[in-house]
């Protein structure tokens, strides 16, 4: 009895000292921190992604907390949670969330091994940003992919991937969020976030190299040489501005025409995600017209591959049997390179 | 025997062309003349396609104060402006003369006399300075930073010696040795220019003791010259970086960055800088030739040639015998810091040391290990740093922690690639780090 | 030039170090040692020897290729052959060969391949496998055979200095260190204990071997034997009930530890300072648990507890960064 009684009482100070401490330490500790952050937290999705450009989402809650202070959200845009996570986090806040369009990534690159021929072997750690570090890298392109994926690295959704054969990298668009992550880790920005386009639709550049177009032939066999072309056809929108020596496509102004498609006599102007087009339709005498030699090299281009559905994903290998004829040509130069 | 205190390696020297005669290489069909031959900004070309050039026309003026002038190598005419692949593997400014004959700007003194310091009275520190400046001098070790620069003290900073590096710690390369064996006369010249400029009356000319020819004889015509003192030390890469030079001579740390040499007092040249110094000051020739070492294991006639800049790489190995059928890799300088090229098509610039061709299995890396902790890059590394940790944190993007461990005071040496067991590529992540945190400090500095 | 360029930044160079040059120049450094208890314990040494090693590497292997499933084992880089004759040594030579393969796999297994193999273990596998024989099977594991029975399982044992020594400290009697082994004995080896523990003078040649070779550098053994040597010293002074510095660095793991197991690379500080302070600690550490401990040895544990804190030390020893002195003078 006598011993029980010790321990109880033993166990019972000890207890209500620590509580004592504890509750003195709760309060001289204390750290006031705003309720919303907690409840902004909770409705984001929680992959600390950084794309907001915060660290983390609860850097990213604190900043939202923030900002409504002062009463406005439009600098603030969480990309993988898309608008329904920001009028969550702006209904928390008692505000209005602004309409942001949902982005997705691309890799403005097609310089296959086979178009782009890799003169040098780079011998080191497996890692974009310090075989960039070399200078020009494997190929004769200062400006294309490196295909040692610091991009897939980066990237939290497994969204983006490096393609073993080709050496480029490949988004998959059903899994983008936009984040950003992937265009931040490239050393040579090669990768540009646009807005997704309706049904996903886009028009884009791919190409980053801004060298003349005598040296960017001689780089690359689907590099933007700045012609111009693309911009003549696109007079009536003015969507394509050409910078230095290289075209780009402003997805706002853009009406997805895709004349430049057509008239780019290098291949390097993509349609994403468009119905293949009936033979009817097919404007052939503007392409023979224009560029009668033009059409070899889009067509052995893997990218010129068409999907066949309104609504594909980017596939990287399409199985469609008109397609596969296409594909075989730069397959079997591969397998000689 | 005196060398630098805080780690160090010792590669096998392999010095292959060491007293080979410096040969006069012949002039080039075409002459590609880089306007990114130093550190700094860029040189502006000043002629355009079809301008008739001599040598010693200047051929780009300097882009600012940390800069230098280009001058034309070769007689000819300009064939064009443009972009051209050059020793940093990437397309940049250069100007192409297509060689015709071999005319000199009349301006230069082409006679061999040895002209001394005393047979010209009027130089002053400024002149002096000036004419280095016109020359377009740079550091001839490989550095390449403007001459001119260091010799101009930041105010309140005052030199007390200069320090030649006559070290050549680098393995293969032996252009500096066989300048010093044919041209010691000339050097101790060039050496006084440089003690006036930044009036001084205290030199040392480090040499390591790999090179007993060497030093012998320029003790013999050191006689002649009280300040300035022939210093011996024992082999140690990388003895020829300027602070590890700085401290096996005078035994002088330079602190970390942003502290330079001339914080301790000292101005360092390299032995070929001093060569030039001497032809711009007293013969009044810029610069446009420089010593190179051609060598490897496989070449035929490892030598240490005399070119004119803007030769491309692909002549110089035909001088020594051709391109050997094994190779593997092309390194432009020396096989611890030089850079691998991609193309033989690239023209020699003013910080082109060296030349050296690897068969393929000399240049292919072994492929990594786990690293053990061995801690032997730790030992290596001249700077006092821990290359594992920087390579770790560098490899997972951690700037912060890699600032905090002073990775900006890495000087790429190389020395715990070199020695670590494992053969991890410790260099390459830590250079990323560097690089990248270096980008980030001078972000901070540019908000503020 | 039939190949494309290779292109790497630099150094293109390298010394030509490699991680089995390493190992292996620490098992040749071990050979001597290893002789040494061949004519000491014959059979038994051969076999518990033999035993360890061939188990460590099939561990390895076999856990590298079917738990792990990695394309390349490690087995050739030598470090597991050299955990195998590190656990040996730490054996008796009559100690059955089911115990030694336990001992193995605890080794590899738990002490080395749970972590990731090579380059991760934050414990030396050796002693994570010798301890935890120790405590499972401690009678197995401190019975050892007197110096030159050479059977295996029905050796003759006796007491090892080690337990002399324990015993003279919890009599109070001084009497019972008489019945110690002559210095000379202990130097050279002729005394009970484990197989690597037996000879001294062995053990440090093979560590100057491994000290001249650049394999490891000297301020791990010395830090350790000198603590030993002046605690001990200045205890068998105090009291000679204490046994004299060159019995206590001579018997038991001492020297084998010193020399060969808080050397291992992956488990020890990696800056000098560091490594000194590790030094010191263990051999304070052995000191302790050898004279007020409840076991007669105490290298292992200590060795083991340092372990624990070489990351710490790792992260608060820095190396002496170029021109800090001039930057500390200028502070000033």
């Amino acid at each position: 009895m006598n011993v029980i009684l010790i321990a109880v009482i033993v166990l019972g100070v000890v207890g209500l000292v620590s509580a004592v401490v504890l509750f003195l330490a709760s309060k001289k500790f204390a750290v006031w921190e705003d309720p919303r952050i907690q409840q902004v937290s909770e409705v984001l999705p929680q992959a600390n992604c950084g794309g907001c450009g915060y660290p983390g989402c609860s850097g990213f809650a604190s900043a939202c907390v923030k900002a409504a202070e002062s009463g406005s959200l439009s600098d603030l845009n969480c990309a993988p949670g898309g608008q329904a996570v920001m009028e969550q986090v702006a209904g928390i806040l008692g505000l209005k969330a602004s309409a942001a369009a949902p982005k997705v990534a691309v890799v403005r690159c097609q310089g296959t091994c086979d178009v782009r021929p890799h003169g040098v072997e780079f011998d080191g750690v497996h890692s974009c940003k310090i075989q960039n570090m070399t200078g020009m890298g494997e190929t004769q392109c200062l400006y294309g992919c490196l295909g040692e994926g610091d991009c897939a690295a980066a990237c939290l959704f497994g969204a983006i991937k490096v393609n073993p054969a080709t050496r480029i990298a490949e988004v998959d668009e059903s899994k983008c969020t936009g984040c950003g992550s992937c265009a931040k880790s490239c050393p040579r920005g090669i990768i540009e976030l646009i807005p997704q386009g309706p049904k996903n639709r886009k028009v884009v550049v791919l190409c980053n190299n801004k060298d003349k177009g005598a040296l960017a032939t001689k780089e690359c066999k689907v590099s933007c040489i700045g012609c111009g072309k693309c911009v003549k056809v696109c007079d009536k929108f003015e969507a394509i501005t050409l910078g230095t020596n290289l075209a780009h496509i402003d997805p706002d102004k853009c009406k997805m025409c895709r004349k430049c498609e057509e008239a780019c006599p290098r291949g390097a102007i993509k349609a994403f995600n468009f119905p293949p087009r009936k033979p009817k339709t097919e404007t052939a005498p503007v392409a023979s017209a224009a560029a009668p030699k033009a059409e070899a090299p889009v067509a052995k281009a893997p990218v010129a591959s068409k999907p066949e559905a309104p609504v594909v994903k980017e596939a990287p290998a399409p199985v469609a049997p008109v397609v596969e004829k296409k594909v075989e040509t730069p397959k079997d130069n591969e397998t000689a390179v | 025997m005196k060398t630098f205190r805080i780690g160090g390696v010792h590669p096998a020297e392999n010095k292959l062309s060491a007293g080979s005669p410096i040969r006069e290489a012949a002039l080039p069909k075409q002459a590609i003349f880089s306007m990114f031959q130093h550190i700094g900004a860029p040189a502006k070309p000043v002629v355009k396609k079809g301008d008739v050039v001599k040598v010693g026309t200047l051929l780009g003026e300097a882009g600012g104060f940390v800069s230098a002038p280009i001058y034309s190598s070769v007689s000819g005419k300009v064939s064009k402006v443009d972009v051209a692949l050059d020793a940093s593997d990437t397309r940049r400014m250069a100007v192409y003369v297509d060689v015709e004959g071999d005319e000199w700007e009349e301006s230069i003194d082409r006679t061999p006399d040895l002209v001394r310091l005393e047979d010209r009275p009027d130089l002053d520190a400024q002149t002096i300075v000036e004419k280095i400046k016109q020359a377009g001098i740079v550091g001839m070790g490989g550095a390449t930073f403007p001459c001119h620069v260091k010799l101009c003290p930041p105010p309140g900073q005052k030199a007390e010696c200069v320090i030649i590096n006559a070290v050549e710690c680098e393995p293969y390369l032996t252009s500096d040795h066989s300048l010093m064996l044919e041209k010691a006369d000339e050097i101790l010249v060039g050496v006084s220019l440089i003690m006036k400029a930044v009036s001084v009356d205290r030199a040392y000319i480090g040499i390591e003791n790999n090179k007993p020819d060497a030093i012998k004889l320029m003790q013999e015509k050191a006689k002649a010259y009280p300040q300035i003192e022939i210093v011996p030390l024992k082999v140690q890469y990388p003895q020829g970086g300027e602070k590890q030079l700085i401290d096996a001579v005078i035994g002088r740390q330079v602190p970390a960055p942003p502290a330079i040499p001339i914080s301790v007092g000292a101005v360092v040249q390299n032995v070929g800088t001093a060569f030039a110094i001497y032809e711009a000051v007293m013969k009044n020739k810029p610069l446009i030739s420089r010593i190179i070492t051609v060598t490897g294991k496989s070449v035929k006639n490892p030598s240490n040639l005399l070119a004119r800049l803007g030769t491309p790489f692909s002549q110089l190995i035909e001088e020594c015998g051709g391109l050997p059928a094994d190779t593997g890799k092309i390194i432009g300088g020396g096989p611890m810091m030089g850079k691998a090229l991609i193309s033989l098509d690239i023209p020699m610039t003013k910080g082109s040391s060296g030349l050296l061709i690897m068969n393929e299995k000399e240049a292919r890396r072994t492929a990594p290990e786990p690293c053990i902790r061995c801690a032997k890059c730790v030992s290596a590394c001249p700077m006092g740093l821990e290359p594992y940790l920087l390579a770790k944190i560098s490899s997972q993007y951690m700037w912060e922690e890699a600032e905090k461990e002073d990775i900006v005071s890495c000087i790429e040496c190389g020395s715990c690639a070199f020695t670590c067991p494992s053969h991890r590529p410790l260099l390459d992540n830590i250079r990323l780090g560097k690089s990248t945190v270096m980008g980030i400090i001078r972000e901070r500095a540019a908000k503020k | 030039m039939s190949n494309r360029l290779i292109v790497s930044l630099s150094p293109h160079v390298h010394s030509g170090d490699s991680i089995q040059k390493n190992m292996y120049g620490v098992c040749l450094a071990l050979v001597p040692a290893l002789v040494a208890s061949l004519y000491f314990f014959g059979l038994g040494a051969a076999v518990v020897l033999l035993t360890s090693i061939v188990s460590c590497v099939f561990f390895e292997w076999a856990i590298a290729k079917f738990i792990l499933r990695r394309e390349r084992t490690t087995i050739m880089d030598g470090s597991a052959i050299l955990t195998g004759i590190l656990l040996g040594f730490n054996m008796p030579s009559n100690l059955p060969v089911w115990i030694i393969i336990i001992g193995a796999l605890v080794a590899i297994g738990v002490g080395k391949m749970t972590f990731g193999g090579l380059g991760q273990n934050p414990f030396n596998p050796a002693l994570v496998g010798r301890v935890f024989l120790l405590i499972s099977f401690p009678a197995q594991m401190t019975t050892w055979p007197v110096s030159g029975s050479v059977e295996y399982l029905d050796a003759q044992t006796g007491a090892t200095p080690l337990a002399l020594m324990k015993w003279a400290i919890q009599s109070g009697d001084v009497s019972v260190l008489k019945d110690l082994p002559s210095s000379v004995d202990m130097l050279v080896g002729v005394h009970g204990g484990s197989l690597g523990e037996v000879s001294a003078i062995l053990l440090l040649i093979g560590c100057l071997f491994m000290i001249v070779r650049k394999i490891i550098t000297w301020h791990i053994p010395v830090s350790i034997l000198g603590t030993v040597a002046l605690l001990s010293g200045i205890l068998h002074m105090a009291n000679p009930v204490y046994a004299d510095p060159i019995s206590v660095l001579c018997s038991g793991g001492l020297m084998l530890g010193a020399c060969f197991m808080a050397t291992d690379y992956v488990t020890s500080p990696m800056v000098p300072k560091g490594q000194i302070i590790y030094g010191v600690a263990i051999g304070a550490l052995t000191v302790v648990i050898r004279n007020w401990g409840a076991y007669p040895e105490g290298m292992s544990f200590a060795i083991l507890i340092m372990n624990a804190f070489t990351p710490l030390i790792n992260t608060y020893c820095k190396p002496r960064r170029f021109g800090e002195v001039i930057r500390k003078e200028a502070k000033k």
